[in-house]
């Protein structure tokens, strides 16, 4: 056996279906790619420590961890914390809640951008269409802290929101003291946000519709309402699959921080979800307890990664395109 | 009858008339997509009205603002010299530049490993760094990671961890897929190795690409605030989204506490949270209506290829 690949001798038959040796293989690739490994090493090393370190920490959701022993020298308890967690009395509400709030903002906060994107489709005046865009992207850049900072703000007895609540004939109140209007507030702020930026993919899918559908259409007799029906809609119908089922798949991933940003000891009977109720056990709280939160969060992820998995073998049998 | 080609001249010359329904579709389509602008807009407005105005008419109206309430411009030249604010703001700089050069480099590394080709462990190694993107160890493991390695505390807490983002990888790994392979391969002939290909030949060609890259790295650093307030107590550390926080959100007086001159404070207790807002957000505002026409790139990659 050689360590370098041999030389192909002058005149001596190449025969490229001559199995090489495991040897050879990998030295030829050492040497042809050697440069391209090296690149990619310190990205393996930060995702060794940054990725995987943390996941097989994750064992500490089956062990009664104490930061004073580590992670090794405390004791295994197997799966009391998930039994615990099943049992929490607070376990069906952030479960209702995460479910609650994710879906609600699907069912309003996906439609939007299409119909953003429809209706920048029909203007004609590409300067108008264009300052439209420029300006429903700005709210995607503003930090989660000042897009809450104003919400609170808005929401406070005299804010903004008040007002208008009591124009519509409400009562003057903290609007983020009220149970009722916790989901609108999170549901509408989140539209505002991602409306212009979540419509550039449904823009990009119009532009590459023939232009000559329209024509067809319009000669056979179609306004553009009809138009936006039988053309449009259906040209835009495999994006949309695809993304909504991309979407289904990440329906446990509240935007936490932003619940963490609005919500209140008064609220947490319809805001509190699963990965607030774990920043507030394993985090915030005096006695943090990192293997019960750990629990929780393993909880989340599992249940994360099964929609993901159920939702991508979905859109593969529905649309051919898939995440992996 | 008409024939294509005769359509196809019509819709220049715009033989259809636009009928009366055309029309008031037209009419009310741009209405209200005016009409989303203004509410789009209304909420920075209102903090730039909010933070000239008068400290007290501010306090006992602060609904609707259609202008400045008094106008003043102290706010901003206490949030310019407050010890807090300055040393968050600096803090923030100091963090994007040196997590931005971090996460081009990365980026580009990985992004280049992932479209090259006729690399034996290229599958296994993309599919660890894929399962990255789909699970984590969650919040407490990570925590208890990063105080671990002795990052408390410390910038490198925020840096390290976000040093890559594998979804800006895929985006980066596309954008190199689209450059010819003739041109690697010349480069290789010449003896240019694959460190001398990435800087001198990939990414002068992917430069939209990496405009937009460093957008969405600097954005999601500029505005992140949850890792610093796990990792850093120290107040003097934090970055500005932090001290944003505090003093917007949880209403802690913070910015009296630190100010010298707490008297002065007090005049501009309201304004000066709408200044600090409008300084730490208008550099992010400014910066993305010139790389908007490049946003289509990434987000259609990112979306669907995933």
């Amino acid at each position: 056996m050689t360590t370098s690949p041999p030389r192909a001798k002058f005149g001596s038959p190449y025969n490229p279906y001559k199995r090489k040796s495991i040897g050879q293989i990998i030295a030829r690739d050492y040497k042809q790619n050697k440069y391209k490994y090296l690149m990619v090493l310190p990205v393996l090393v930060f995702i060794a420590v940054f990725a995987y370190t943390p996941m097989t920490g994750l064992v500490i959701a089956f062990k009664e961890f104490r930061p004073r022993l580590g992670i090794a020298g405390s004791k295994w308890v197997g799966l009391t914390h998930f039994e615990n967690f099943f049992n929490d009395i607070f376990f069906v509400r952030i479960l209702r809640n995460t479910f609650s709030i994710s879906l609600l903002n699907i069912l309003f906060g996906f439609p939007a951008p299409i119909l953003l994107a429809l209706l920048l489709n029909e203007v004609r005046n590409n300067k108008f269409k264009r300052s439209v865009q420029t300006i429903t992207y700005m709210p995607y850049f503003i930090s989660l802290i000042v897009a809450c900072a104003l919400i609170r703000v808005y929401s406070q007895n005299n804010g903004l929101f008040s007002q208008i609540a009591v124009a519509f004939g409400g009562t003057r109140q903290n609007l983020l003291m009220n149970k009722n209007a916790f989901y609108p507030i999170y549901v509408i702020s989140e539209i505002w946000q991602q409306i212009g930026w979540n419509s550039i993919i449904y823009l990009a899918a119009l532009s590459s519709i023939d232009q000559e559908q329209y024509e067809a259409a319009r000669i056979d007799g179609a306004n553009r309402f009809k138009q936006i029906l039988y053309v449009t809609l259906p040209g835009l119908l495999p994006t949309i699959m695809i993304l909504f089922i991309l979407r289904m798949g990440s329906v446990l991933n509240v935007g936490f921080e932003k619940i963490i940003l609005l919500y209140s000891e008064a609220t947490y009977e319809v805001s509190d979800v699963i990965s607030t109720y774990l920043y507030r056990r394993g985090i915030v709280a005096e006695n943090p307890s990192f293997s019960y939160a750990t629990a929780i969060g393993l909880f989340n992820s599992v249940v994360n990664l099964t929609f993901l998995l159920v939702f991508n073998w979905l859109a593969k049998k529905a649309t051919k395109s898939s995440l992996f | 009858m008409m024939i294509p080609s005769a359509a196809k001249k019509q819709k220049k010359s715009s033989l259809f008339r636009p009928t009366l329904g055309d029309r008031v579709f037209d009419i009310c389509n741009g209405v209200f997509l005016v009409l989303l602008c203004v509410v789009t807009i209304y909420p920075m407005y209102y903090v730039v009205a909010a933070s000239f105005s008068n400290n007290i008419a501010l306090l006992t109206n602060p609904g609707f603002l259609p202008y400045p309430r008094g106008f003043n411009a102290g706010a901003y030249r206490l949030a310019f010299s407050h010890p807090l604010l300055v040393s968050g703001y600096q803090n923030s700089l100091i963090y994007l530049g040196t997590a931005l050069p971090i996460n081009l480099v990365m980026t580009l590394f990985c992004g280049y490993f992932m479209a090259s080709k006729g690399v034996l462990l290229k599958k296994p190694i993309i599919a660890l760094i894929m399962f990255t993107m789909f699970f984590s160890g969650g919040m407490i493991p990570i925590y208890l990671n990063i105080r671990n390695l002795g990052l408390f505390n410390s910038l490198w807490s925020l840096t390290l961890p976000g040093a890559m983002s594998v979804f800006n990888c895929i985006i980066c790994k596309t954008a190199i897929e689209a450059v010819p392979d003739s041109l690697q391969e010349s480069a290789y002939i010449d003896g240019a190795n694959d460190f001398v290909i990435v800087f001198r030949i990939i990414f002068p060609l992917i430069m939209p690409t990496v405009a937009v890259l460093l957008l969405y790295y600097g954005v999601a650093h500029w505005n992140s605030w949850f890792p610093a307030s796990l990792y850093i107590e120290d107040r003097t550390r934090l970055p500005v989204q932090n001290i944003l926080r505090a003093v917007l959100i949880a209403n802690s007086d913070i910015l009296n506490a630190a100010a010298t001159e707490n008297d002065r404070i007090d005049q501009f207790a309201e304004t000066i949270k709408y200044a600090a807002i409008v300084i730490t957000t208008v550099p992010v505002l400014c910066i993305y209506p010139f790389l908007q026409r490049y946003f289509v790139k990434g987000v259609m990659i990112g979306a669907v290829k995933g």
